[in-house]
């Protein structure tokens, strides 16, 4: 029992828990009423929209892609809700037009990657570059709101207990994830699919749909999000969104997903997920600027793939029982 | 066709290709939009490349390595901004030490991705886009929200991009475009004779096999990274020459288009193919595509960045589709020809 807790504490997850603890303590010591659950509320809701992408992202970087355009889908969907809605399209309609624009943005993504086989970062490059540009194109430098009460209470106000939409959206979610990545058939495969695209196809993995499900389907969750970040801002510009694959990618990966695919499960994702989330409030609540956060994202970033590469590497350096000059 | 591609490599084919779609463009709109063959277009569409493509010439060596550096953005914007203010307060030192500078900074800047990347074995999209915001909230530390302007800067540095070199018939041609080509075909040159730029390729094409041929690597990946950052702060030197203006967003976005300009250019994402010319080649098209079609269709500048991403999707998918096959059937052609050798020079003997 002991054992198998010192081992759980040495992996990953154990880390990043440990961490997080230390980060919720020192702020709840800084910060009396920290730990109420208004105050979490607060705080999750803040970033919830990316914490709801970072699900969807989770599979992609597992399954060995990556996705790069989806700040810029969560954008496009937020901008069709808001250009549609105004010009007095019913904001139900214009809804459910965003989740297709969404779900449309990410075939077309998976259509070059797993079709005509196009490496996904080019492909998500351009769409990064590109869904911005069709949001541009649509609001111009415009902000747009006007958006009916309701759509906005969606967004802004309880629905629960003290739990908006958004929060219920992302827990449905996250346990929808957790299942579909671990126990499914679908899950499994993505796993398959990350470690080895031969193994996959030799194992009748249907590899081109497998990619062409997961891609679109993380551009309908990023066009989720984007429409429920529109409800919570109440307006929407043609910047909405920006730079949030930074953010996103990074909590995916903190979570000890590995770039590489193939390796990396959902518990470790949520926990670091907390871990940014209360970290950035931690900072603001010592007075560190957005900007710096930033950088700490940053760093937190690069972090998190170096020091399990240098880990690694002292490992193979030094096999464990081996002692140095004990050979003839 | 055949005969063609016995003679040129798919790449240099690519080169020829976009040369041609460049001259169709221009005729094109030439018959659209009236005067838009003349100097002033020229003028506006060089210089606005000058600086994408100096740090496109860098950022080919990086993905000729099978890696990518998305930070090159912020290390221009990071670069202007330092270099303006330290003119500002400093207006009496001499254009070799600014340009040098420039250089230096960058090449540090570059240095950190390299060190993570070649030595940490962080994958470059990591590391960059991690730099990316790292460099950019530096800049935003370093500035406190003040703007260089073109007022404090000295006379010298705003006269660069109105400086005429030399002319050819009515066309001026503007020291920044000049320091953007001869970038271009020095290291087009450097990587076509020089070991180090042979290595880049083998690194590229096939890294365990250029690891057990014994060559240095990860030096070499580094050394890319350095020169990538080196030449994006001679770019950032040469953004603060031609806007004088310098915000905290200097730069911005501007990773996006050199990695289009590589792309288009004919480079693979994937490493061991592309040329410097064709960097250039890929921002001239990009550029002269963007600011045309906003002229000729009358629509808002907004269409920048959608008409940006169908180029790299196109350029990227025509790469796939296109090139395998030409490279296919180059290499046929020139089996076939090699076979084929003594009956050809009975043909065309004496």
């Amino acid at each position: 029992m002991a054992a198998e807790f010192g081992r759980r504490l040495r992996s990953w997850e154990g880390l990043l828990l440990v961490i997080l603890l230390v980060v919720v303590a020192v702020n709840a010591s800084i910060a009396p009423g920290y730990l109420s659950v208004q105050n979490q509320v607060n705080l999750f809701q803040l970033s919830v929209e990316k914490a709801i992408v970072v699900l969807a992202m989770t599979f992609v970087i597992v399954s060995g892609e990556i996705d790069l355009s989806v700040a810029s889908v969560m954008g496009l969907a937020a901008v069709v809700v808001a250009t549609l809605s105004s010009q007095g399209t019913p904001t139900e309609v214009a809804i459910v037009v965003a989740l297709l624009v969404g779900a449309l943005c990410g075939l077309f993504n998976g259509f070059w990657i797993a079709i005509v086989g196009l490496p996904s970062l080019a492909v998500t490059l351009a769409g990064l570059i590109g869904y911005r540009g069709v949001a541009r194109l649509l609001i111009e430098d415009r902000s747009v709101g006007g958006f009916p009460a309701w759509f906005e209470d969606l967004g802004q106000q309880p629905i629960v207990g003290p739990f908006p939409l958004a929060l219920i959206v992302f827990a449905v979610l996250l346990v929808g994830a957790t299942v579909l990545l671990r126990s499914s058939a679908f899950g499994r495969y993505v796993y398959v699919l990350g470690n080895s695209q031969e193994v996959a196809r030799f194992s009748g993995v249907r590899v081109a749909r497998l990619r062409l499900s997961i891609f679109t389907l993380s551009g309908f969750v990023a066009a989720l999000a984007g429409i429920l970040l529109a409800a919570r801002l109440g307006a929407v510009r043609g910047s909405t969104a920006e730079g949030f694959e930074l953010d996103i990618i990074t909590m995916v990966l903190l979570g000890g997903v590995s770039i590489f695919g193939g390796r990396g499960t959902m518990p470790g994702v949520i926990l670091s997920i907390l871990l940014i989330l209360n970290l950035r409030n931690g900072l603001g609540l010592a007075n560190v600027t957005g900007n710096t956060q930033t950088g700490v994202i940053g760093v937190l970033l690069i972090l998190s793939v170096l020091i399990p590469n240098l880990v690694a590497a002292a490992r193979t350096r030094r096999p464990r029982g081996q002692v140095e000059g004990g050979q003839p | 066709m055949r005969g063609l591609l016995r003679h040129l490599r798919p790449e240099q084919l690519r080169e020829l290709t976009l040369v041609l779609i460049i001259i169709a463009v221009v005729v094109f709109f030439a018959t659209q939009i009236p005067d838009f063959v003349s100097a002033r277009t020229f003028t506006r569409i060089s210089t606005s490349v000058a600086v994408v493509a100096v740090v496109a010439v860098g950022q080919t060596l990086v993905v000729l390595t099978r890696n990518i550096d998305l930070s090159v953005g912020s290390i221009v914007g990071l670069v202007a901004y330092f270099v303006g203010t330290l003119l500002v307060n400093e207006p009496t030192l001499p254009a070799p030490v600014i340009i040098a500078l420039s250089l230096a900074i960058g090449a540090s800047l570059g240095a950190i991705n390299g060190l993570l990347v070649a030595y940490g074995r962080v994958p470059a999209i990591v590391t960059t886009l991690g730099t990316l915001a790292l460099f950019r909230v530096a800049l935003v530390e370093l500035s406190g929200a003040k703007t260089v302007t073109t007022s404090g800067l000295p006379g010298w540095l705003l006269d660069i991009p109105q400086v005429t070199l030399f002319s050819l018939g009515a066309v001026d041609v503007r020291p920044l475009v000049v320091l953007a080509v001869v970038i271009a075909i020095v290291f087009q040159l450097g990587l076509r004779y020089l070991p180090y730029g042979r290595r880049l390729f083998a690194i590229g094409s096939n890294p365990d096999a250029a690891r057990v041929a014994g060559f240095p690597v990860q030096r070499d990946i580094f050394g890319a990274f350095v020169l990538s950052g080196a030449l994006a702060g001679l770019a950032g030197f040469m953004f603060l020459a031609r806007f004088g203006n310098i915000t905290v967003v200097a730069g911005q976005g501007l990773e996006l288009e050199v990695v289009a300009a590589v792309v288009v250019g004919g480079a693979n994402i994937f490493g061991g193919v592309g040329s410097t010319i064709g960097a250039l080649l890929g921002a001239t098209l990009i550029d002269l595509l963007q600011q045309s079609l906003i002229r000729w269709l009358e629509v808002s500048e907004f269409l920048r960045d959608a008409i940006l991403g169908l180029l790299i999707l196109g350029a990227v998918a025509s790469d796939k589709v296109l090139m395998g096959r030409l490279r296919a059937i180059g290499l046929r052609a020139r089996r076939r020809s090699r076979d084929s050798v003594p009956a050809e020079e009975v043909a065309h003997g004496g």
